[in-house]
């Protein structure tokens, strides 16, 4: 039997839609059927937006009919629902923004838009992207498509499960500690984050404006460059974003790698790292060596064990101040009965967030506050000098450096809700990558417990190319990226 | 050492954040466990170790001022829990 479109990655598609032997309305029936039939059982969506998208793929086959295409013309994609979307309610998974209609697009959309997209909906996450499970989500779960009893990885809960169950064809994320990459992983697809600066973060409600990054979750490692491809560059309306050049990812696709020095960091393969998915990376690592690539096991970044502590005082500190923003004046949701402006505020935020927001509300307080910012904050600065500086010489002499996504498959639903510490570990192997804003990628590398396991690449700054076409590599020549969720 | 009660509710005041009871307590006990395992960086010597803040070599990034259309009222007031003409409504700040 043929295979039905909604299981198609964009490069199959857009191969067919130029073709013109689909058109864009039929793959996006097919997608949003296919949402209907599964998303009760997998919660991946907060707002599905079929009207908007029929309309979008009526467009998108006119352009196509022009021959005006790109290969993202007429595809059908998710978004988080932390980037804005003009008209379309943008909760961020959260109380506070139940209601938020943007009065703008976020760049990456309006570039989107630009080559044609379709948009299904925006996708379910941790609130505001603080989470590792997408348990966090004021709206309730997403249930990983693998085992449905099981967490779908976070923050970007909904976006990862959503491309595993095909219930998109690619989708949008974002990434401050891992919530592109370990999602990913855990739900056996492909997620990108870019370096810290690569694309543009205007639109993208702020979580940690030192960390947070948008990124692409896709099937495979093709899609991943076409879609960077188009949300890459530099953006006026960020000055944090970088003046540097994109070049042609796919042109970066080549399924060998001569020349290529990989470093694998002992200590991402220690204490921690669950034996099925230990198993599955030395095999991975095994492959790229076969595949031509220099492999040294030697490679050591001492600062790892830190990079946790680091992280959750950097973090939570830029989100405490970030996140002063939700008053209940401008927009959001506002408590009004109170008997005073304080009460009102302090009730506004009391019921519009949720408790891990909340927690993190505090601890970055904490650390930012007199008497304790030099212990905790500017500490946390200084040891962020200290592990950009450790990546910086282990660059020296490696290409990529190559770890897992995840210390364990996903796990069950509920199982870390009650200890935050234990939920916080499950990003050690990818926070160290944010701190220093390196870009990473993580690939589909194997099962353990019948769950899926993700490899992560790990390059030097702005150089995704490198990285893509180690996972293309990889990817030609191993047989997970063609396995489907049993959904 | 375990952060006291009135440590936690001086922090929630300093968010404007209300919390109840039950709150209170949690956030009491998973703070002091959180700050707890932070104590692991005083093992590094960061002795002249510049701070990083942000990891791009970039400064005070200018770019001319061109005038363009903003966004438009109406949108942007569309979200507002309360409005009087143009302006957001707030309750008096100021009081007797």
């Amino acid at each position: 039997m043929k295979d039905p479109l909604y299981a198609l990655t964009i490069h199959e598609a857009a191969e067919l839609l130029r073709r013109r032997e689909i058109t864009s309305l039929e793959l996006t029936e097919s997608v949003l059927h296919r949402i209907q039939e599964t998303e009760p059982r997998l919660h991946a969506f907060i707002t599905i937006t079929a009207d908007l998208a029929l309309a979008q793929a009526r467009q998108a086959d006119e352009r196509l009919d022009r021959g005006e295409a790109h290969p993202l013309t007429g595809v059908p994609a998710a978004i988080k629902d932390i980037i804005c979307t003009k008209g379309v309610r943008t909760t961020c998974g959260s109380r506070m923004l139940e209601n938020y209609i943007p009065p703008y697009d976020a760049t990456v959309i309006e570039r989107l838009r630009r080559v044609g997209m379709v948009m299904v909906g925006k996708t379910n996450m941790d609130e505001f992207a603080m989470g590792s499970s997408g348990e966090n989500s004021a709206f309730g779960p997403t249930h990983n498509p693998w085992d449905l009893e099981r967490v779908p990885g976070g923050s970007s809960s909904g976006s990862a499960a959503a491309v595993a169950a095909h219930q998109c064809i690619y989708s949008l994320g974002s990434d401050t500690g891992g919530s592109i990459r370990q999602p990913a992983a855990l739900c056996g697809v492909v997620g990108l984050k870019p370096t810290y600066g690569r694309v543009s973060r205007y639109g993208l409600v702020a979580f940690a404006s030192s960390l947070d990054q948008i990124g692409p979750i896709t099937k495979d490692v093709r899609d991943a460059a076409l879609v960077l491809g188009v949300i890459a560059g530099h953006d006026p309306l960020d000055s944090t974003s970088a003046p540097v050049e994109v070049p042609d990812y796919t042109a970066a696709l080549v399924p060998d790698l001569k020349g290529i020095r990989v470093g694998v960091p002992k200590e991402y393969l220690g204490a921690g790292l669950e034996g099925g998915s230990r198993e599955a990376i030395m095999t991975a690592v095994g492959v790229l060596q076969e595949l031509g690539a220099e492999v040294d096991w030697e490679v050591s970044l001492p600062t790892t064990p830190y990079a946790l502590a680091c992280y959750y005082i950097i973090a939570p500190s830029e989100a405490s101040a970030n996140l002063a923003r939700y008053d209940g004046v401008k927009y959001g949701f506002s408590y009004m009965s109170g008997a005073s402006m304080w009460e009102n505020m302090e009730k506004t935020r009391q019921y519009g967030f949720g408790m891990e927001v909340k927690r993190r509300i505090m601890l970055g307080t904490y650390a930012l506050s007199a008497g304790y910012y030099d212990a905790y904050y500017l500490k946390a600065l200084k040891v962020r000098t200290l592990i950009c500086r450790e990546f910086e010489a282990a660059f020296q002499s490696h290409d990529v450096l190559v770890t897992p996504v995840s210390p364990t498959p996903a796990f069950r639903l509920g199982e870390k809700v009650h200890d935050p510490l234990q939920m916080y570990l499950s990003d050690i192997f990818t926070i160290p990558i944010n701190i220093a804003g390196l870009p990473a990628i993580s690939v589909p590398c194997g099962f353990s417990q019948g769950l899926p396991v993700g490899l992560q690449i790990i390059g030097r700054p702005f150089d995704e190319a490198t990285i893509l076409r180690v996972a293309y590599a990889y990817e030609q020549a191993t047989p997970w990226h063609t396995r489907r969720s049993p959904l | 050492m375990p952060l006291s009660r009135e440590e936690v509710q001086h922090l929630a005041l300093l968010v404007r954040l209300g919390l109840n009871e039950e709150e209170l307590e949690t956030f009491r006990n998973q703070l002091s466990q959180v700050l707890d395992h932070f104590r692991i960086l005083q093992e590094l010597d960061t002795t002249d170790m510049p701070p990083t803040a942000h990891v791009l070599p970039l400064t005070n990034v200018m770019r001319d001022d061109v005038p363009a259309p903003s966004l438009p009222v109406e949108e942007v007031m569309a979200n507002a829990p309360q409005r009087e003409g143009n302006y957001f409504r707030v309750r008096a700040v100021l009081e007797e």
